[in-house]
Formats: structure tokens, C-alpha cells, sequence
């Protein structure tokens, strides 16, 4: 069994709370039955060896999973007091309110200001679109690189501009929790400190979920930490907790750099 | 131990010479293949251009057949063969890509759709008479379309449409998947993730399978005598419903006359329908590049 520590949500409702959750690749089952409280407004981080199945949970929680023909996810997903995995609910609309940065940048090969414009768009947003372009690219740290070429091509960008204007874009939904899957594993050593720095800053207006193999990078980001384990949560608390004080041994070994 | 196989002393080994004198004579059976594609188009041109260029002049494209080869011209052919391919665009293109964007994107993997894949490559290999066979009994007897345009276009379309919907899901499977997760990750639709993304992204490739079919339309001849593709034609289409002809058909009556004259005028018919195949090809690239340049 999974120890889970005291985990304080100050009183607010959890912005994510996953409920026994299982997903299946065929019959292969790459998450074992999860219990997950996600506090809102915190980073948690989930770490593990590398195919633990952290991607795997980290796509439940926007329903990317729905996506990956044969995937099956069991078990519930409360956003809100709604289950997440609840028939009558809409998977597009559950995107949109849940955005997702993944680990290659991928921006669409358009301009950088079209890059922005598509999910406000997509989303029937018809206020003022230039002001929210310019709002979130200044969210992301990145307006004052960018505001004189916005018509470039967004590939024209550094690979850390390009993760930043990733995360500018999946910010211009809206969304109230921001999934980040690896952020900054395919970027260098000051780029990935400028995605910390602005995981830092956001962490004030959203809720964050960041998967990471890098064991310094949850320490020095992170509220929360947790620790999975083929499939399973091993281990979920406080990260200076599970860094300094682990109750598992398994936990010890991995953040001690013995194993993983 | 043996002895040794690699010597780098300069004397090379039996085994090592044979190596490299097969690597040299496939080399040269390659060049030679290469070699005798375009030795072969370049004689056929010089031979088509050498009969035909001298009764190449505006007086043959504005004039309509004529049993006087000095008289005759291609106009009825040209504009058969530009209605036909037009018509054929406007059918195939969107019904095509319509399959593809099925099958791709929304098509679940299961033995239907395997069976429709795989009768979609069947299709792409029958031989065109029997397509014309096809067109024959659907178009112009059963529908009751007659020996118009809008049978030969329909026709032609039922036969480019394996090609364009095969060229059409190779270029959205070379769509990288990333795209489409941003795109859905953002709160799109499936239909909008398909329109707004994937698509862009995908045509160039798709335009270019489509001139690719277009450009095998308008040299098909036998489909088209069977719906009833004319050879004798005196005035110009003025609609779908109209009779046509077109400028292999044209090329091919020509030329089998006894006459030399009207030999002559066949070379320089064959060279209009370059000029139009080329015109295609240069048009597909035209739109390609415009495509991918668009930001
Ligand atoms: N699309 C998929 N199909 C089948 N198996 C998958 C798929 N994605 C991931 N897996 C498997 O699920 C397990 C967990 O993968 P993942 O969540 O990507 O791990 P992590 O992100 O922790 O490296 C791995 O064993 C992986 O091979
Ligand atoms: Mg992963």
C-alpha cells in the first residue's frame, strides 16, 4: 500500500482528486489503481523511473488518454465534484479547462501570434484577441523576445522559446490546471531554469501537475511530491518530506540516486 | 588461426576484389537503367517534335477538325480534354480526400476498414477499360447521362480515386502526431484538430497526388471511347451535358489514317498535350509551394 502523508489544501476544495484510477494498454496495466488529492494552486510533481507510468496518469487528468487507441482508464477523476469520467461529460470541454504542455515542444508550424489565436478560437473566444495574445505570451515570459516578430514562423523560434510559447498558448484557454509532462527535459541547462522560473510565477494563478525524471527539479519546484513505481504510487507527501524523511524504503533508494 | 582476410598491406584479398567490382558493376547497371529512361523520352520528344513543331501555330489550336489535315485543329480536343480534367478535379478532389480524412482520422482499426483499405489498392491496379465498362453501364446507360462530359468526368474520377485517397492518407499520416495532441490538448474538436491542422499540413501532398492522377486522366483514352468520347468533333463544349472529345483520342484518330499530313498534325496535337501536362505539373508545384510558405 501506498503511504500518503498529510497533504493541506488549505482549506479550498482539491483541484484534482483521482479516485482509484487504473489504465490499461491492452492488457497491460500501466496504472495501478491511484489515489491522488491534487491541492489547489500548488505544483505537485510526479517523479519515477523512467516507464512507471507518469505520463500515463498525467493524461488522465485532461482525458488525453481517450486519444491512444487501446487505452482504458478505470476508476474516477473528481474536477470540481464532477467525475471527470462521467459519460455526459465532454472530453473537449475537459481539454480545454485542463491544459496540457508536453515534453517536445510542439508548436503548430504557423505563426507565432496563430500559434496563440487557435485554442482562444477554437474555443469561440471573441473578445479582444491581440490583448490575450500579448497577456499570455507576457505570462509565459516570452512577450518581450517575441512582440516585434509575432508573424514569424513559430519554428523559427529556440527550443526553449518554442516550450515557453507552448505554454503561453495552452495558457491563452484559460484553463484553471496546467499539466506539464517532462517541460523541459529536451531543453539546456539555462532554458530549463527559465521554465522553473516561470512554473514558479504560474503556480500563483494555477494549479500544476509536472511530471519530471529530474529528482533536483522536483525538489526545487514542487509543493508536493509523488513517487510511483510500476504503475503504483509508492509514496505521496510534502516534497522537502519525501526528499528528507521518506517513509518508504523504496523511496529512500530512489531519491537517494540508488536506483531509477 | 587462419590467415588474415583484411590485410591493409595494398594487397587486397580475392574476397575483398570481388566485393568492390560488384559494388562497381552495380553502380554502372544502375547509371545505364537511369540512362535509358531519359535517352528514351528525349528521342520520343525530338522524333514528336520533328514531325510536329512545323503545324504547331495559333491557326491549329483555334480550329476545330477538319477532314483537310492542313485545315484541321485541336480545339475541340483541347477544350474536351480541359472540361473533362476540370470536371474530374471538382468530383475526385473532394470525395478522395473525404475517404482519406475517414480513414485516417476517424475510421476505428478494425476489419472493415482494413477490407476497404485493401480494396482501395485492388482498385488503383484494375485496368482502366474496365472502369470505362463501368462508366458505360452506371453513368451513361442506367443514370441516363449520355455520351456528355459529366459521364466521361465521372468516369475518369472513379478511376483517379484510389490514387488520390492513397497519396491523400500518406500525406495525413505524415502529419506528426504532436500536432495533433497540441491541437486537442488546446480543447479542439476532432473536426477542427482535422480542418484547421492536420489538413494544412497535409496538402501539399495531397495536391501533388492529385495532379499526379490528374496528369494519368488526361492521357486515358479507352474509358472515354467507351462513354462515348467522340473522334470527330466540330464545336467547343459549352457545358457538362455536352458530347466531347479529347486529345489522346484526337491524337489516335489521327494517326491512324493513311495520310502523312495527318501524321504530322498528331505530333503536334501530342505536343499541345505535353504543354498541358506540363502546365499541370508546374501548377501543382505552384500551389504546393504557396502552401507550404503559408504561415
Ligand atoms: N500508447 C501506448 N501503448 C502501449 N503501451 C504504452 C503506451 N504508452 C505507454 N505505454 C507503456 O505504459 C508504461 C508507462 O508508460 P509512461 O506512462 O509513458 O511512463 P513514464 O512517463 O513514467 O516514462 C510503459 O511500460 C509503457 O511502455
Ligand atoms: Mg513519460
Amino acid at each position: 500500500m501506498a503511504t500518503t502523508h498529510d497533504i493541506d489544501t488549505d482549506g479550498q476544495d482539491p483541484a484534482l482528486e483521482a479516485r482509484a484510477v487504473s489504465v490499461f494498454y491492452g492488457d497491460k496495466q500501466a496504472v495501478k489503481e491511484i489515489d491522488l488529492v491534487i491541492p489547489a494552486n500548488k505544483v505537485v510533481a510526479l517523479i519515477g523511473p523512467s516507464g512507471c507510468g507518469k505520463s500515463t496518469l498525467l493524461r488522465c487528468f485532461n482525458r488525453m488518454n481517450d486519444l491512444v487507441a487501446g487505452a482504458r482508464v478505470e476508476g474516477e477523476i473528481n474536477f470540481h465534484g464532477t467525475n471527470l469520467y462521467q459519460d455526459d461529460v465532454d472530453p473537449v470541454e475537459v481539454r480545454r479547462r485542463i491544459g496540457m504542455v508536453f515534453q517536445k515542444p510542439n508548436p503548430f508550424p504557423k505563426s507565432i501570434y496563430n500559434n496563440l489565436a487557435f485554442g482562444p478560437k477554437v474555443n469561440g473566444f471573441k473578445g479582444d484577441l491581440d490583448g490575450l495574445v500579448e497577456e499570455s505570451l507576457k505570462q509565459a515570459a516570452l512577450w518581450d523576445e517575441v512582440h516585434d516578430r509575432l508573424s514569424d514562423s513559430a519554428y523559427a523560434l529556440s527550443g526553449g522559446q518554442q516550450q515557453r510559447l507552448c505554454i503561453a498558448r495552452t495558457l491563452a484557454v484559460k484553463p484553471e490546471i496546467v499539466l506539464m509532462d517532462e517541460p523541459a527535459s529536451a531543453l539546456d541547462p539555462i532554458a530549463t531554469q527559465r521554465i522553473e522560473e516561470l512554473i514558479f510565477e504560474l503556480k500563483k494563478q494555477y494549479t500544476i501537475v509536472i511530471v519530471t525524471h529530474n529528482m533536483q527539479q522536483a525538489a526545487r519546484i514542487s509543493d508536493y511530491t509523488a513517487f510511483l513505481y510500476m504503475g503504483e504510487l509508492v509514496e505521496y507527501g510534502p516534497t522537502d518530506l519525501l526528499f528528507t524523511n521518506p517513509s518508504e524504503e523504496r523511496t529512500e533508494a530512489y531519491v537517494t540516486g540508488r536506483f531509477g | 588461426m587462419s590467415e588474415p582476410v583484411n590485410s591493409f598491406d595494398g594487397a587486397r584479398s580475392s574476397l575483398d576484389r570481388r566485393r568492390h567490382l560488384k559494388g562497381r558493376i552495380f553502380a554502372v547497371l544502375c547509371g545505364t537503367a537511369a540512362m535509358f529512361g531519359i535517352v528514351a523520352l528525349a528521342v520520343l520528344l525530338i522524333d514528336v517534335f520533328i514531325d510536329g513543331a512545323g503545324e504547331l501555330d495559333i491557326q491549329f489550336l483555334t480550329s476545330f477538325a477538319s477532314r483537310f489535315a492542313e485545315q484541321a485543329g485541336v480545339k475541340a480536343a483541347l477544350l474536351g480534354s480541359i472540361w473533362i480534367l476540370g470536371l474530374t478535379a471538382l468530383i475526385a478532389f473532394p470525395i478522395s480526400v473525404g475517404a482519406a480524412i475517414y480513414l485516417e482520422e476517424y475510421a476505428g482499426k478494425n476489419w472493415i476498414t482494413r477490407l476497404i483499405q485493401l480494396n482501395i489498392a485492388n482498385l488503383a491496379g484494375v485496368p482502366s477499360i474496365v472502369y470505362g465498362i463501368l462508366g458505360l453501364a452506371l453513368f451513361v446507360r442506367a443514370l441516363g447521362l449520355e455520351r456528355t462530359i459529366l459521364s466521361g468526368a465521372l468516369t475518369l474520377s472513379i478511376l483517379i480515386l484510389p490514387i488520390i485517397i492513397m497519396a491523400s492518407q500518406e500525406a495525413i499520416r505524415a502529419v506528426p502526431s504532436s500536432i495533433r495532441e497540441a491541437a486537442y490538448g488546446l480543447g479542439a474538436t476532432r473536426w477542427q484538430v482535422v480542418s484547421q491542422q492536420v489538413l494544412p499540413m497535409a496538402m501539399p501532398g495531397i495536391l501533388t497526388g492529385t495532379i499526379l492522377a490528374l496528369s494519368r486522366a488526361v492521357g486515358e483514352t479507352a474509358p472515354l471511347i467507351m462513354v462515348g468520347a467522340v473522334g470527330f468533333i466540330a464545336f467547343a463544349p459549352s457545358g457538362v451535358m455536352d458530347q466531347f472529345t479529347v486529345l489522346p483520342l484526337q491524337i489516335y484518330n489521327w494517326i491512324s489514317r493513311p495520310q502523312v499530313e495527318f501524321h504530322h498534325i498528331a505530333a503536334a496535337a501530342i505536343l499541345v498535350l505535353l504543354a498541358l501536362l506540363l502546365t499541370m505539373n508546374a501548377a501543382a508545384i505552384l500551389l504546393r509551394n504557396r502552401y507550404q510558405n503559408r504561415t
